[in-house]
């Protein structure tokens, strides 16, 4: 039987996805064994019994001076910088989107300057947004806007013009106006492709997040990261990136949750 | 003045013509068949006549009205694919062409409950109030097209545009749809065109038949002179010509019966 036809049975494919994550937590036990076995003070890769405890005391041990759990603080801080960019983002990227997309004019007047605007680098503006917007929130949220809106925006555009032309005539000849065609043919059907947009976005969104959190900030996840490094306190780190990858995973999950309750014509089909 | 007038039209795209000097008339409640070979130009031709389009010379009214810059109610479509809304239920997609002619593109209490009580009667005359809740995707392919001719007609279109509307459908389906577009004709008494490449149906369903081809023909460059209308065939009384003569020119009629008793009396 060729390779391309053989698929795994229900319980083998479980197996099989659970094999690379079995695999590095062997590996890494190994090596951290290894290396603990030379020399016990080794920070370097802490045993995994050693990052459980460092979770269990960052979970539910508060801060000396203040008694507040660092941890949530530092979430909660990410979290609402995230999603209020992404937020943000994906409105515009919606609005300007459909424009772009539905009304020839603005496709002159817009998509060139979209596309130029998806070229520059973010990272190299955040200097620029320390200074306009100071320290505080609103750089960071600007950060995550201005990375992830021109490309979101180009590809909302790009998917109102793929909607056959067909149906836009149809629309017409059933006495549609302009803005009709926008709320009931074309905004319906890029709704779905927003929330996948942002699924596929959330990554950079982390990433430009992260990126400025550590520059720059008095709370959240990147921030912590980068300042326990000076101390080398790698099970912290670790526990961290855990932490940020399950919210992620999450985020990711809902979305996907989100996208099939509210678009079940997605899924018809025989 | 004849319903539909079609005064020397041209189309071209990119210098290359398309269409040229196509000049008709159609009166009211008519079925016109349109044939031609692969890319001479009938969508284009529909385009045009659906306004979707603009002719780079000719005109096209409908009932002596101006000359249409865009689609809109008074001329409807049915292509031979993504003719309905994939996002909305069966149901919503009749209610649709109602709605859609509203300013918020929805309907709303009174409104709203009598457009899907008729809706539900469309339904039940198209045969798909079975599967009213369900979405288009889910649907064979003559259930859609059986959709997409509800939703046109549900918008009581002067003018009814149909594409190869039953170009994907097996020859059993086919002929379902055929019936099913003459009780609807019988009963609209609509005016009709339809591009299609199965003469058969064309002869079957029209009143008139079009065939499209390009009259001149360059060797060196083929794409040079566009399709015209080259035969009309007329396929009322199953395709025999001259069965209502007597009716346009009834001087042609013989003379009343009784003449030859006349004769034959006696001076
Ligand atoms: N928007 C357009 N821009 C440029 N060329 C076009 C456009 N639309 C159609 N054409 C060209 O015009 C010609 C006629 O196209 P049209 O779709 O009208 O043919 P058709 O008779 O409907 O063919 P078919 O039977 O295959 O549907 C084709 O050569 C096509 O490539
Ligand atoms: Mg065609």
């Amino acid at each position: 039987m060729r390779l391309i036809n053989l698929s795994p049975s229900r319980p083998l494919a479980v197996f099989l996805a659970a094999v690379p994550f079995v695999a590095v937590l062997i590996a890494y036990a190994a090596g951290s064994e290894i290396r603990l076995a030379a020399n016990p003070a080794d920070k370097l890769l802490p045993a995994l019994s050693t990052i459980q405890e460092t979770a269990v005391r960052l979970f539910t041990e508060g801060d000396r001076r203040s008694g507040e759990i660092l941890l949530w603080k530092d979430t909660w801080a990410s979290l609402s910088r995230l999603l209020g960019g992404v937020a943000i983002s994906a409105s515009l990227s919606l609005v300007i989107g459909m424009v772009v997309g539905l009304l020839p004019m603005f496709r002159s007047l817009l998509s060139g300057f979209v596309a130029v605007l998806s070229m520059v680098p973010p990272l190299a503006l955040l200097p620029i947004l320390f200074i306009v917007f100071g320290l505080g929130e609103t750089s960071k949220v600007v950060l995550i806007v201005i990375g992830i809106t021109p490309f979101m925006t180009r590809d909302l555009a790009q998917r109102v013009l793929d909607i056959p032309h067909e149906q836009l005539v149809k629309a017409q000849t059933l006495g549609a106006s302009s803005w009709v065609i926008a709320a009931r043919v074309a905004l319906p059907q890029v709704l779905p492709r927003l929330i996948a947009n942002v699924r596929l976005t959330l990554g950079s969104a982390w990433l430009f997040l992260i990126a400025a959190e550590a520059v720059a900030a008095e709370v959240g996840l990147g921030y912590r990261i980068f300042l326990v490094r000076r101390y080398l306190a790698m099970d912290v780190i670790l526990t961290y990136v855990i932490w940020i990858t399950l919210l992620a995973f999450v985020l990711d999950w809902l979305l996907k949750q989100l996208s099939r309750k509210a678009f079940p014509w997605m899924e018809a089909g025989l | 003045m004849s319903f539909i007038q079609v005064r020397d039209v041209w189309q071209a795209y990119g210098g290359r013509s398309i269409i040229e000097r196509v000049t008709l008339d159609v009166s009211e409640g008519e079925f016109v068949s349109i044939v031609g070979a692969s890319g001479c130009g009938k969508s284009t031709f529909l385009r045009l006549l659906l306004a979707d389009e603009r002719p780079v010379r000719g005109t096209i009214t409908v009932d002596g009205g101006d000359v249409a810059v865009e689609p809109g109610r008074e001329r409807g479509v049915v292509f031979q694919r993504y003719s309905v809304f994939p996002h909305l239920t069966v149901r919503e997609n009749i209610v649709a062409a109602e709605g859609f002619n509203t300013a918020s593109g929805w309907l709303f209490g009174a409104a709203k409950r009598t457009s899907r009580e008729r809706a539900d009667a469309i339904l039940a005359r198209i045969g798909l109030n079975h599967v009213a809740e369900q979405y288009p995707a889910s649907l064979s392919g003559g259930m859609q097209q059986r959709l997409a001719i509800g939703q046109a007609l549900t918008a009581k279109p002067r003018v009814l545009l149909l594409d190869e509307p039953f170009g994907a459908l097996d020859p059993g389906t086919r002929v379902q749809m055929h019936d099913f577009l003459t009780e609807l004709r019988a009963e609209t008494k609509m005016t009709v065109f339809m591009v299609s490449h199965d003469l058969e149906e064309a002869f079957k369903l029209g009143d008139r038949v079009l065939v499209f081809d390009k009259p001149r023909w360059d060797p060196q460059d083929p794409g040079l002179y566009g399709a015209t209308i080259t035969y009309e065939f007329d396929a009322r009384d199953g395709g025999m010509p001259y069965q209502h003569i007597l009716d346009r020119y009834p001087s042609l009629k013989p003379q009343a019966e009784p003449a030859p008793e006349r004769l034959l009396e006696p001076a």
